[in-house]
């Protein structure tokens, strides 16, 4: 049983020599410049980052599409997983919570690559046709370019501008977004049921009204678990692989358009790492993924962490 | 007096409008949330259900272009790959699990232990996919359905121990004195007293995690590898449920397309009918609470 239990650390521990191992030649090729160098074409100026035909390999651009959309994944999930969680442990009439809970739980069963298909099929056609113009008119809209055009977000050069292909960071962050939405919202649900009682009574006694109860007796109470949730949230996103790897449109660049192609870390993994033209390639794709090991085990650790201070030991699992 | 009275209500009426404001923008974001759930649902339904047929289970799939063909194939082979990594991830995971609860309890131990399940469940399952191509595809020279099946089985390993020792924590501790009063040893109160009282709970647990790795489809990209023919063969590529319906999903085929939606449909209703049966026991008896 000891042998059981103890071979999960081992399982860490091998994952993290192979990969270690394995990304020693790219590592011996650019060292830690690999994540922020990138080479400038002569000729027309345009930083080059990633070009396996001719042995460049830097990272850069694979760490900003994995930043970008997870933020947007955050930005859009967020506000959605701290509401449904309110609604469900706070106002929902006590008939609907459980099969809401479980249409919840369900979203978090779908596989990532139905996701992916789902999005290639209805969402990147939603977005180009229908919700991408918004954003554009918004964002091109002369008065706006004029208030805020120092910025440097608005205009034909800022979040909206560029080609509106309907794949890219934005789409991608979407459908980040309803994947972590469970995960958060499950777990906000849970750090917020621990608060005790009492806590809402008292405030409901002082004469609050049920949001004022929620904000200061709730809210307030659950926020480290809730950061938590959120953080959880995040490492899911940074390495969710099939659905990014179909719609984020797969090209190595770096452009400050939410419209624009772009490729994580992760979906560079999947799309160019059975066809890898040389060992350096090979290398270097997994020093990626160590990178991606690295960062998720940081950031899983530090959320289990906080979950774990607010629930006291009663550890919360998400599945 | 008046001013103050008058105040007092300007300010009630915000604060009931605040809290109005509150409700509907949290039922505004449950409907949000749900909304996509159903979207999805619908068209795996809608497109799913249009295009499948006996063909989609008995035959493997036709050349590119050409209309018409299944997916017998990558069934089996999910089938194939998913019982390598049972074998692995269940008795693995169900150890684990029964150290945490009962050997192991309160020791620092365990609880490193615990911690790590927690943190390797957060492990991109793509990062898994790399490990193992480097620990077995690169050493072995081939891919193999023996190594697909073997990074599934890892990614079982933490969900199977943190369920069971939840399931196995929840044993009443009445049960166990008894046994131990009886003069039975510990190791044999607990295979044949503790986990057989919470043997519906450990599996329901194992189904979870066969559930979750079912859809998985990053870590076999560069492990199992998919194979457009027969093969039940350990030592070969073999293809996958979730595989075949990426490659066809970004296929520009359209009767690959109608392919990958019959596929998804497939292997939705496989999932959705395993994670309701996990809730059906869950809400039963000593498991309330448990999924």
């Amino acid at each position: 049983m000891l042998a059981c239990a103890a071979s999960i650390f081992a399982i860490v521990v091998l994952i993290a020599i192979e990969l270690v191992a394995q990304s020693q030649m790219s590592w011996h090729a650019s060292g830690l410049a690999f994540f922020w160098k990138f080479n400038v074409d002569p000729q027309t100026g345009v930083p080059l980052f990633w070009d396996p035909v001719n042995g460049v390999f830097y990272a850069l651009p694979f760490l900003y599409g994995t930043l970008v959309s997870s933020l947007v994944a955050l930005i859009i999930a967020v506000p959605l997983a701290v509401g449904i969680a309110i609604f469900l442990t706070e106002m929902c009439p006590r008939f609907l919570r459980s099969p809401l809970a479980f249409l919840t739980e369900l979203l978090a069963a779908i596989p990532s690559v139905v996701y992916g298909l789902w999005a290639i099929f209805i969402l990147v056609p939603l977005l180009r046709e229908q919700i991408n113009p918004l954003f554009i008119d918004v964002f091109s809209n002369a008065t706006v370019v004029r208030l805020l055009g120092w910025t440097g977000l608005v205009g034909d050069n800022g979040l909206f501008g560029g080609l509106n292909l309907g794949l890219g960071l934005l789409t991608a962050g979407v459908i980040l977004a309803i994947m972590i939405l469970p995960i958060i919202a499950s777990l906000t649900r849970e750090v917020m049921s621990t608060v005790p009682h009492s806590q809402r009574e008292a405030a409901l006694a002082l004469g609050a009204t049920r949001w004022e109860m929620i904000r200061i007796a709730v809210l307030r109470n659950a926020r480290i678990g809730i950061v938590g949730s959120i953080i959880l949230g995040l490492g899911r996103a940074l390495g969710e692989t099939m659905a990014v790897a179909m719609v984020i449109g797969n090209t190595d660049q770096i452009q400050k358009s939410l419209l624009s192609t772009a490729n994580s870390m992760a979906s560079v993994i999947a799309n160019e790492f059975a066809e890898a033209t040389s060992d350096l390639h090979r290398s270097a794709l997994i020093e990626i993924g160590l990178a991606l090991f690295v960062v998720t085990i940081l950031v899983n650790g530090l959320a289990r962490l906080l979950v774990w201070a607010v629930t006291r030991g009663n550890p919360v699992r998400v599945n | 007096m008046k001013a103050d009275l008058q105040k007092n209500r300007t300010r009630n009426t915000l604060r009931t409008a605040t809290d109005h404001l509150a409700t509907g923008l949290a039922v505004l974001a449950t409907v949000l949330v749900i909304a996509p759930l159903f979207a999805i649902f619908g068209y795996l339904i809608y497109k799913g259900a249009s295009s499948l047929n006996l063909a989609f289970f008995t035959q493997i799939p036709k050349p590119e272009g050409e209309v018409g063909g299944g997916m017998a194939n990558a069934i089996v082979g999910s089938g194939v790959l998913l019982a390598v990594a049972s074998l692995l991830g269940i008795p693995v995971g169900i150890g684990g699990g029964i150290y945490l609860a009962e050997f192991g309890r309160g020791t620092s131990l365990a609880n490193a232990i615990r911690f790590t399940a927690d943190v390797l469940n957060g492990v991109p399952s793509i990062v898994m996919g790399i490990a193992i191509y480097a620990l077995i595809v690169f050493r072995q020279k081939h891919f193999s359905a023996f190594s697909g099946g073997v990074a599934l089985g890892i990614m079982m390993i933490p969900t199977v121990t943190r369920t069971t020792e939840e399931m196995l924590l929840m044993v009443p501790h009445s049960i166990r004195e008894a046994a131990l009063g009886l003069g039975v040893p510990n190791w044999r109160s607990v295979l044949s007293i503790t986990l057989k009282t919470a043997s519906p709970g450990v599996i329901t647990g194992c189904m979870l995690a066969f559930a979750r790795v079912a859809g998985e489809t990053a870590p076999l990209l560069f492990t199992a590898l998919g194979n457009e023919f027969w093969s039940v063969s350990l030592n070969q590529p073999i293809a996958a449920l979730p595989l075949q319906i990426y490659i066809y999903a970004i296929s520009p085929y359209d009767d690959q397309h109608r392919l990958a939606w019959a596929g998804s449909l497939v292997l939705i209703a496989l999932i959705v009918l395993a994670v309701s049966l996990v809730r059906y026991v869950a809400s039963r008896g000593i498991l309330k609470g448990a999924s």
